[in-house]
């Protein structure tokens, strides 16, 4: 997905710019901090660069705001990942007795990758995404969002577009950032319903009862499946790939459709027709609990999570704000109330956002310099400030400053609610 | 010995409160006296109890009724207490059921000692404790469960009446075997999701607002929660504290050797190292892979690529037949570079796993072949992924597919097929073994991928492929001490194990 204003031999020329003018380090800052409430969390946070021809630094860690911009615009670095809040400052875990150097907290995190879904989409494959597909991360969002929230209890996630062909979510309730591995790794599955790997054809299987947790994606999934599946992707258009959804059908269920099929060339109805024999089957059998057509709608839609990803605990994840070397894309975080008309191609490129900041601007900019001579660094806050401001990066800022604002919320309801408690006793 | 360090004999009523329930939490650590033979003895049984319940669990399905049944026959050869009444102690003869109940008690204690030394001995333990804790538990009728449960002190919150009502169909559909009358009828436990990982994982309870709801029949969930998180607060401490038991002569020695007595052979040894050439490897990979070796090396064929979890799986496994690091190195390299990975991306992003797996990056650690158990349980492929078993993780069809096209028999297949159906992955994979190597009965118990190799090569007679001295290091190999076999081995096995102790002991 090649675009028109972004060029990567220029990236090195750029992310100084960037680093330097437009990076939101106060909200970076404020967001890893979690409110100060405990000891050097930032502190001992690991960060991870990767510099020019794939050099990844690990074991980055920054005592303040100031030295972590510092840090930034001396290395400028083509990607920036975040890791583990360790129990020692990553920077110096070469120093401290071997086994004591641990992760101790990370943000819940889940990686959801375009690639992964190779085997069902026809529009694009590998690396590759346009808009037909990006219906599958949609889904993604609202499955897992709904189910993060109202099963497990979460409240405050963010969600980020990767920059290139997938999003990613982190979680950052105290008590996600507090979960183990095996926590992790069952709350990954739990949310996972599709499973095995190439030599599986068969890879959803539901049984009676359907978990309400299965009822909710479904009808998700049943939303977009028809103009997404049948119409967009025309899974039923062609030999081969019709082949392909049939594959896990019974025989018999088989061998109907595909006499039906030779009659009746309208996608729409051939679904229909499967939807149609599957159900007569489930009803004639005693068994019960057939689900093939809902089956196939999961097999098609439901998202794919890398549970490698969330499992460990010092695993490393892309940062929000990082931009992606190859399209020049900013990570930014997801509007979830527009998801729906989230356009991964409407995402701002740092070629962009670099022109927009040299374009001359007319209102009274050199006025208020002037005034803020005395106090140097406030100048130079404000000015970053109005500086995205007058990028298209801004409303993915404003995105993210209304997910620490409700961070910082719940943190002071939480505190009055203590020490309400203690005024009790 | 004296286990205390309170010389404090328990008398009558405190023995009964002790031991007044045939299942216990161990929440008080012995005070007896002991002698050392004991000590041995008890030691020495639970461990063999404990092996059983780790062998039971790779070859059947957990809690089925053969896995209780052959279970349920361990405990009564080594008189481990199960279900009894404290009071129908007196058996014609045999161990009264207070002895039952105190060798459990003080041979949990042992072990502990043993077994808190280190990272994986820790997870190893508890993980067996729980699985034995789990089928007791479940043996209980419910009225010696909610005895057991009051007598502990285990008190969990119900979910009201009011909720059940509106949750009534939710919960229906998130358990198997409710009805709206059950429902009413029972109860219901709402605890942090956190608390019953091994429910959420599986889906078999409703989750609301991070809440588990548990039916009262799945109620050992929480209670097996509760037991772990003991169990392993407890072995820290006791670990802790071991400074003082190692530097006792008499017991440091027997805690070692117990300890050392729960790995089978684990491979990472290479004493046949650098006797394969890597030109060898395709066609050993034809005749003395197993399948799920085979399958990820004939993917990185035709992929020129392997995703990390196939790397770890075939690259340990690598290893473990004799690789170098450098032939490691050349092997992944060249076949990377043909894909679309050049030389300096290679060297950049994938060598370091390659150094990595031989231990000479990052922490070092040396890691181990994987067994078969750990290809079949953890971390299963998903899309774009070659590793796993494919006797657990290929669909039948897909597999029987396979099978034909390595030309075994219709007859072999469906032998083949039938174990895969009841599970029996290993036992699978062994008849395969038995059917492409032509032979009656494989003569091994299958856990390992590497065993599967170098039992091949035993049976091929090694010297075309791989030169003599192999042979014979792996004959050093053959570790009389690797456990984990099925039951009616393994007894031999321990005995032989316990033959080692004696003469162990006798020295002293
Ligand atoms: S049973 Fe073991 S050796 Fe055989 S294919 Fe499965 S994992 Fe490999
Ligand atoms: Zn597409």
């Amino acid at each position: 997905m090649a675009n028109e204003d972004y060029n990567p031999a220029c990236l090195p020329d750029l992310l100084p710019l960037y680093y330097r003018r437009l990076f939101p380090f106060p909200q970076y800052y404020r967001w890893l901090s979690y409110g100060g409430v405990s000891k050097n969390y930032f502190q001992n946070r690991e960060f991870c660069f990767t510099l020019k021809d794939d050099i990844y630094v690990r074991y980055q860690s920054f005592s303040t705001q100031n030295e972590l911009e510092k840090e930034m615009q001396k290395m400028v670095p083509y990607k920036i990942d975040i890791g583990a809040v360790y129990s020692h400052r990553p920077s110096q875990h070469n120093t401290v007795k071997s086994g004591t150097f641990q992760a101790l907290e990370k943000e819940l995190v889940f990686d959801i990758d375009m690639t992964d879904y190779d085997d069902v989409r026809r529009c694009c494959s590998a690396a590759d995404i346009c808009s037909k597909c990006w219906t599958l991360m949609t889904i993604a969002i609202h499955i897992l969002d709904r189910a993060l929230r109202e099963d497990f209890g979460f409240h405050h996630l963010l969600w980020v577009y990767s920059g290139r062909r997938g999003v990613h979510c982190w979680v950052c309730d105290d008590a996600a950032r507090k979960l183990s591995v095996a926590a992790r790794s069952a709350v990954a599955e739990y949310l996972s319903l599709v499973k095995g790997g190439e030599d599986t054809v068969r890879k959803v299987v539901l049984s009676d009862p359907i978990h309400p947790f299965i009822k909710y994606s479904l009808s998700v999934v049943e939303r977009y499946f028809p103009q997404y599946a049948i119409v967009e992707q025309d899974i039923l258009g062609s030999k081969e790939s019709v082949d392909k959804v049939l594959a896990p059908l019974p025989e018999d269920i088989k061998k109907d459709l595909t006499t039906f099929f030779q009659k009746v060339k309208n996608p729409m109805e051939r679904w229909e027709e499967l939807c149609t024999l599957v159900e007569h089957k489930k009803s004639s059998s005693k068994k019960g609990g057939q689900y093939f057509d809902k089956e196939i709608m999961l097999q098609y839609c439901y998202p794919r999570l890398d549970v490698n990803v969330s499992k460990g605990v010092n695993h490393l994840l892309k940062s929000p704000f990082s931009v992606h070397p190859k399209t020049g894309r900013i990570s930014v975080p997801i509007d979830l109330k527009e998801l729906d008309t989230f356009d991964p191609f409407e995402v701002p490129t740092i070629s962009l956002i670099c022109e927009e900041l040299e374009k001359p601007r007319t209102d009274e900019v050199e006025d208020e310099d002037m005034k803020d001579k005395e106090n140097e660094q406030d100048a130079g806050e404000r000015r970053r400030i109005r500086d995205y401001k007058r990028t298209s990066l801004a409303k993915y800022v404003k995105v993210f400053d209304n997910f620490l604002e409700a961070m910082t919320r719940s943190r002071k309801g939480e505190m009055l609610k203590k020490s309400d408690l203690q005024k009790d006793f | 010995m004296q286990f205390s360090g309170k010389r404090k004999k328990l008398i009558g009523s405190s023995q009964n409160d002790l031991y007044g329930h045939c299942l216990q939490f161990y929440g008080q650590p012995p005070l007896d006296n002991i002698s050392l033979a004991e000590f041995e003895t008890l030691a020495v049984e639970r461990l063999k109890l404990l092996k059983t319940v780790e062998n039971l669990g790779v070859s059947y399905v957990k809690n089925s009724v053969q896995y209780s049944k052959k279970l349920e026959a361990e405990f009564t050869s080594l008189n481990f207490p199960l279900r009894t009444e404290l009071g129908d102690q007196k058996v014609q003869g045999g161990t009264s059921e207070y002895e039952k109940r105190r060798k459990d008690h003080i041979s949990h204690f042992i072990l502990r000692l043993a077994y808190c030394q280190t990272e994986d001995l820790r997870r190893w333990f508890i993980q067996q404790e729980m699985d034995l804790f789990r089928y007791r538990f479940n043996d209980l009728s419910s009225k010696y469960k909610t005895d057991f449960l009051h007598k502990n002190n285990l008190k969990y919150e119900t979910v009201s009446a009011e909720e059940k009502n509106i949750l009534k169909d939710k919960l229906i559909n998130s358990s198997y075997g409710l009805s709206g009358i059950t429902v009413e009828e029972y109860d219901f436990y709402k605890v942090p999701f956190q608390d019953a990982l091994d429910l959420v994982r599986t889906r078999k309870v409703y989750l609301l607002a991070g809440n588990a709801y548990i039916p009262h029949s799945e109620i050992v969930t929480i209670v097996l929660n509760d037991f772990r998180t003991r169990l392993s607060k407890a072995l820290a401490m006791t670990a802790r504290s071991l400074p003082a038991v190692q530097s006792d002569e008499r017991l440091q020695p027997l805690l070692s050797h117990l300890s050392h007595a729960y790995v089978g052979q684990d491979y990472s040894i290479q004493k046949n190292i650098g006797k394969i050439s890597l030109e060898q490897i395709d066609s050993l990979s034809g005749k003395s892979f197993p399948l799920c070796m085979r399958h990820v090396h004939k993917a990185l064929r035709e992929n020129h690529h392997l995703r990390h979890g196939g790397r770890m799986q075939y690259g340990l496994f690598l290893k473990g037949i004799g690789l170098t690091l450098e032939q490691a190195l050349q092997f992944w390299r060249s076949e990377f570079v043909k894909g679309k990975v050049d030389a300096d991306k290679f060297d950049k992003a994938y060598a370091y796993s390659v150094r990595h797996m031989f231990g000479k990056e990052g922490k070092r650690t040396d890691y181990t072949p994987y067994s078969c158990m750990k290809v079949i349980l953890s971390n299963p492929p998903s899309q774009g992924d070659y590793h796993g078993c494919p006797f657990r993780h290929s669909d039948p069809e897909l597999l029987k597919q396979k099978l034909q096209s390595y030309k075994i028999s219709p007859s072999g297949i469906n032998q083949v097929l039938e174990l895969v159906k009841g599970m029996h992955y290993q036992l699978a994979c062994q008849k395969y073994f038995e059917l492409t190597h032509s032979v009656e009965d494989a003569g091994f118990s299958l856990n390992h991928p590497n065993q599967y190799f170098t039992e091949s090569q035993k049976l091929l007679g090694g010297g075309r492929d791989i030169k003599k001295e192999v042979e014979m290091s792996q004959k050093g190999q053959e570790n009389p001490s690797s456990m984990s076999r099925p039951s009616q081995e393994s007894s031999k096995q321990a005995h032989e194990e316990m033959g080692d102790l004696d003469s162990f002991f006798q020295d002293e």
